[in-house]
């Protein structure tokens, strides 16, 4: 008698029934009622929301869908079933590839320097957290601004051709590596830094032997990720800004020329060039890890 | 003088045998001259990559560097929103609106075929070797093919239409999703999925009570980050198919009425800025 005095007493009891939720049917809910959850359902809710809204309202121009739809898999299929060259020879198309090869290696190149200076003003173990706040918001504005709009400022300025290009492209890797930077520099180990301090080394000291050695490999990964990055935009930009490259080269047989052998062609070019690269990054990652 | 000697000689002795045992210490000490090397290869290896670049493609540094000033004096000059520009503000929103829209219903459309596809691709859900093999080809095609080309292509039978738009940027966002998802899925759900399977559980029911929970995090972080990348690259396709906030962009940039295209920028900056800070409050709470 006394015993079950005792049961009833404890909260154990009760509790579990507070916390059991069953479903309508009467089976037990088996997973956690948590805020990550509900805001995840909420978040898709909205995204989906939002995309029926957009269907429902874009202005489509009277477009004959299963019109465009069938000529553009006939296109697809001359596009990619009979590439050829006409207007430019292979040597020529590989040049422009080199060219456009090299704007991206020149803005990465520029980019990586600039982001390790910004990113050691930026992470916040060790900079100001004024200088900090101060240079993430000025990078997040540069980052927001799109890689063209950037290379069509700096034409004004510089005239058309690479510097516009390069500076353009520089402007937006900037704006990336420093925050991926950062976040490397942030994830090195507190105590490696505090006891380098308390030894006395100087900031320089701190950043050359304990940060520099322990995230390079993360960095090296984020700049030829970011190297993939400015290759393909350097094909972007090369066809809506007129930068030069194999981009141009695209933008002229597909906009000029309406040749879609010799877009074909191209296109298959600037894959064998992304997926070299792919492979390139991938061994050099495992290198350095 | 005797016992002097005869220390040297010891000492001696030491030193020699020290000299023989040498290999080890020189070994530890040429850890660093090793790093020391690798670093001047490494670094002279990007100033000849430098080099060749900047005469590929007739480079000048010095145009490059007097060059920032000069924008940034003409951006304070030129660049900035005039009378005529604001005028023109509720067109440009409207416009800015109808890319966001675009981006948005772009990624929720490749997100979910590519969640499905990935499925396929993925080792937890034990497909087919061959089917997940296929899988991974087209998602490395997609990814792969410049939007630029997408674009050019679908200009032929779409012409300059939102649609245009709409497939060149889903095509690009369905490829590097579907690679995207499945290393997510790969990473997040391994162990829940080999418990689920141990269990008994079919393929169907570890996909909806292991997989999908515990990469939906990933996942929505995954959108969020495409949403934001997709405003920015649709203000290059709008540009080539004349649509959304890019072509709105470059005919004033074309007419040279540098004040509404400053305004095009402002209003461009303000939504990335915006969706940014959107989403990583989400993120914070999901994650």
């Amino acid at each position: 008698m006394s015993e079950l005095n005792m049961t009833e007493k404890l909260p154990v009891y009760i509790d579990i029934k507070e916390y059991m939720r069953k479903t309508r049917s009467g089976k037990i809910k088996t997973t956690a009622k948590s805020k990550g959850g509900i805001a995840i359902r909420i978040t898709i809710f909205a995204l989906v929301a939002l995309t029926v809204y957009g269907f429902l309202t874009f202005d489509y121009k009277d477009i004959d869908m299963a019109k465009a739809v069938a000529g553009t898999w006939n296109n697809a299929k001359v596009l990619f079933g009979q590439p050829k060259l006409t207007y430019n020879t292979l040597a020529g198309a590989l040049k422009e590839l080199l060219v456009t090869f090299s704007l991206g290696a020149l803005s990465t190149i520029f980019g990586a320097i600039i982001a390790f200076f910004g990113a050691l003003l930026c992470a916040k173990n060790i900079a100001n957290p004024i200088v900090s706040g101060i240079t993430k918001s000025f990078v997040a504005f540069i980052r927001a601004v799109p890689t063209i709009l950037w290379v069509l400022i700096f034409t004004v300025a510089a005239g058309l051709g690479s510097v516009a290009a390069v500076i353009g492209l520089t402007f937006h890797s900037c704006g990336y590596l420093i925050k991926a930077y950062a976040e490397s520099i942030e994830e090195v180990d507190a105590g490696t830094i505090e006891a380098l301090k308390a030894s006395g080394a100087s900031f320089w000291q701190i950043v050359f032997q304990a940060m520099l050695p322990s995230s390079i490999s993360r960095m090296t990964a984020w700049t030829f990720l970011r190297f993939e990055i400015n290759f393909t935009n350097a094909i972007a930009v090369g066809a809506a800004a007129g930068a030069g490259g194999i981009g141009f080269d695209l933008y002229m047989a597909g906009s000029h020329y309406f040749d879609l052998r010799e877009l074909g062609f191209i296109t298959y070019i600037v894959f064998a060039a992304v997926i070299l690269l792919e492979i390139l990054a991938t061994g050099i990652k495992a290198k350095v890890k | 003088m005797q016992s002097k000697q005869v220390n040297k000689k010891v000492y001696n002795d030491k030193t020699e045998n020290n000299a023989e045992r040498a290999p080890r210490p020189e070994k530890q000490t040429s850890i660093f001259v090793k790093r020391k090397r690798s670093f001047t290869l490494v670094f002279l290896g990007i100033i000849a990559l430098f080099a060749v670049s900047a005469l590929i493609t007739e480079y000048n540094v010095i145009t490059g560097f007097e060059s920032i000033p000069k924008a940034v004096v003409w951006m304070a000059k030129q660049f900035i929103p005039d009378a005529k520009a604001w005028s023109r503000l509720s067109s440009i929103l409207k416009k800015l609106a109808e890319t966001a829209l675009v981006s948005v219903a772009v990624t929720v459309c490749a997100a979910i075929c590519a969640f499905f596809l990935s499925l396929f691709g993925t080792k937890t859900t034990k497909a087919h070797p061959l089917v997940a093999r296929i899988v991974r080809i087209i998602a490395a095609f997609f990814r792969n093919v410049p939007d630029v080309v997408w674009a050019m292509l679908l200009l032929f039978s779409f012409g300059q239409n939102i649609l245009t738009g709409f497939f060149a940027l889903f095509f690009a966002t369905f490829g590097m999703l579907t690679r995207a998802f499945i290393e997510t899925i790969d990473e997040v759900s391994a162990s829940c999925v080999e418990a689920l399977y141990a269990t008994g559980a079919t393929s169907l029911q570890t996909v909806f009570n292991g997989v999908i929970p515990s990469s939906m995090p990933e996942i929505v972080s995954w959108v969020l980050y495409m949403i934001e990348t997709n405003i920015r690259s649709s203000t290059l396709i709008g540009m080539l198919t004349a649509t959304g906030i890019g072509y709105l962009f470059d005919l004033y940039y074309k007419r040279m009425d540098y004040g509404s295209a400053s305004l095009v920028v402002i209003a461009i900056v303000i939504l990335v800025i915006a969706i940014e800070i959107i989403s990583n409050r989400i993120r914070k709470v999901i994650m």
